[in-house]
């Protein structure tokens, strides 16, 4: 994995004790195929991890074997310091507890009201009836649902019954939530709402929350840190911004290609790759590179033209990270060349994409 | 129709009810936890055993392919041990409950499976045991589809009940070949049949206003 960018709010590394969960080389095969192929990775206490990877990754399978819902071949898993891989049925029980999950489908039970369903974990652990629905009530209440305790789910639209899965998944005072394509079956709007609660649950309980899904847009809008898997490996995890700033990755290229912005496709069919009137650069830019003011630095440093085609800067954890396309004018390699090195000496990304033979 | 007729069909309507609840109870508390073996001990059930549901399965395929006047004479043993005769309504309970627990099991466990997979995990993912997998998630969620079942059971009981007059256990169905074809009261047929239609129907819309009750599916 290459180096990522530099940025001033870099968390800082926490001791392994924090570490809620800790994978050690998992490995888990569904006959021929491997579903899960040697993975590693840790989830820091209060953080929210992001997995994200195409359908068939070994996301799910992944997390499954979290708590226990699945067995790996081979490998370790800590959570909250306690190996769980070889514990039986009975040992997992009382551990699921500590962890809470949800669902792509919510999975809440049709024949339960709303507020028997979120109290249904701490009947489970065998507490008083009373004390499950003062707690139903007061988990209803936090997820904006109150008037909807004696109501079933049927009667609830999507975004209402995740918000009944997520305050059952909290019933039992996890330590870990695990979410499952928690807003796959969600329109963007829902989506949204429902990652909002998350993050206000993870800073508000300090939860730490492991999440898996196959949208960009999810881990951008909530998480702290990303690993990217394909065909049972991490092929590069980092904070969000960094990956988002400079994915290595061809398949994390190609998931961010739906929200980071790529060069419009019909100059990009208009390429060549030898020479031409006006030279097409895309420079990337993050963390400290990303404040200042670089083009006008550069037209400043640099005389002579170049124009802004396309591109834009997003904020991500508050971090600044901008993907530009600039267009050169002119034949004149000296001037690509200063410019190039003006930009690469600012902590820019630059590369030569082709040139045009008519100005766009 | 006379009023001895009449004495009769009031008192075969009793046999016909008494064998029908009475099998059918029984084959409720029998036929229940069968089914929900049988879903339990399936490939990626709760409680995984590919033997014991082989075995099951042909013990209950087995019953379930006798014809119901063959298991009849052939239960008459056992009948005998169990209720001390071999004829009569209480004697007919017992060919009627062995061969309608079978067939209740196979109905139970089709709603039993229809039981969404993942509200199973999901009871797992919150640390709960079998046990709790089948009382808070398996049971409620396929009750519409138990009710229903033991509707169909009923309905069919009381038609397996009309075989059982030929160990002398009464009921309508034997009145009405008794009275009705063999001495041709065509007056006892007609009411016999009214009767029956009047309590298939009055089942069929009991266990139709129960299932509507219990199904929150929306």
């Amino acid at each position: 994995m290459n180096q990522h960018f530099t940025a001033t709010a870099e968390p800082a590394d926490k001791a392994g004790s924090q570490d809620v969960v800790r994978l050690v080389d998992l490995k888990r095969r569904f006959g021929a195929t491997p579903a899960i192929d040697g993975i590693s990775l840790t989830v820091r206490k209060g953080e929210i991890l992001g997995i994200i990877g195409r359908s068939g990754a070994g996301k799910s399978t992944l997390i499954r074997c979290l708590n226990g819902l699945e067995r790996p071949d081979s490998g370790e898993v800590f959570i909250e310091g306690r190996e769980i891989s070889q514990l039986g049925e009975r040992e997992l029980q009382p551990l699921r507890r500590r962890i809470g999950m949800i669902f792509q489908h919510f999975n809440l039970l049709s024949a339960k009201t709303v507020e028997d369903n979120v109290a249904l974990p701490l009947k489970i652990e065998g507490r008083p009836k009373a004390e499950g629905l003062a707690r139903a009530a007061e988990l209803l209440d936090l997820v904006g649902l109150s008037e909807k305790a004696k109501a079933y789910p049927s009667s609830l639209s999507g975004g209402q019954k995740q918000r009944v899965g997520i305050a059952r998944a909290l019933a039992a005072r996890p330590a870990l939530l695990l979410s499952d394509e928690a807003t796959s079956a969600l329109d963007p709007e829902t989506t949204r709402s429902i990652l909002a609660l998350l993050k206000d649950i993870n800073r508000q309980l300090g939860l730490t929350i492991l999440l898996i899904t196959h949208e960009m847009e999810v881990i951008r809008s909530i998480a702290d840190r990303v690993a990217v898997i394909d065909a049972g490996r991490i092929v590069e995890q980092g904070p969000v911004w960094s990956v988002f700033a400079d994915p290595q990755s061809d398949i994390t290229k190609s998931l961010l290609g739906a929200i980071r912005p790529q060069l419009p496709a019909e100059l990009a069919a208009r390429l060549l790759p030898a020479s031409g009137a006006e030279t097409i650069l895309r420079v990337d830019v993050a963390g400290d590179a990303a404040s200042g003011p670089l083009l006008s630095d550069l037209a400043t440093s640099v005389p002579g033209a170049f124009r802004l085609v396309h591109g834009g800067i997003d904020h991500i954890q508050q971090q600044p990270v901008g993907t530009l396309f600039l267009s050169v004018p002119g034949s004149d390699a000296s001037h690509l060349a200063e410019i190039i090195t003006f930009l690469k000496a600012r902590q820019a990304r630059v590369e030569v994409l082709g040139h045009v033979a008519n100005p766009v | 129709m006379s009023p001895i007729l009449f004495e009769l069909l009031l008192r075969s309507i009793w046999e016909t009810v008494l064998m029908t609840a009475a099998s059918g109870l029984i084959s409720l508390v029998f036929g229940l936890p069968l089914g929900l073996a049988l879903i339990a001990t399936e490939r990626g059930g709760i409680a995984e055993s590919l033997w014991v549901n082989r075995v099951l399965g042909a013990v209950i395929n087995g019953f379930r392919s006798v014809p119901f006047i063959i298991l009849l004479v052939a239960l008459i043993p056992l009948t005998r041990l169990i209720v001390g005769t071999s004829i009569g309504t209480w004697a007919a309970i017992v060919p009627l409950s062995i061969a309608a627990t079978p067939y209740y099991a196979r109905i139970a466990e089709v709603s039993l499976r229809e039981v969404d997979h993942g509200l199973i995990e999901a009871a797992r993912a919150m640390g709960g045991n079998r046990w709790t997998i089948i009382r808070e998630v398996l049971v409620p969620e396929a009750l519409p589809g138990i009710v229903a079942g033991f509707t169909v059971t009923l309905v069919t009981l009381i038609g397996a009940s009309a075989m059982a007059g030929a160990i002398g256990a009464g009921g309508l169905g034997d009145l009405a070949i008794r009275y009705g074809y063999q001495r041709f009261e065509t007056s006892v047929m007609v009411a016999v049949v009214i009767v029956l239609i009047i309590l298939v129907c009055g089942i069929q819309w009991a266990g139709d206003r129960l299932v509507a009750r219990l199904d929150r599916r929306g």
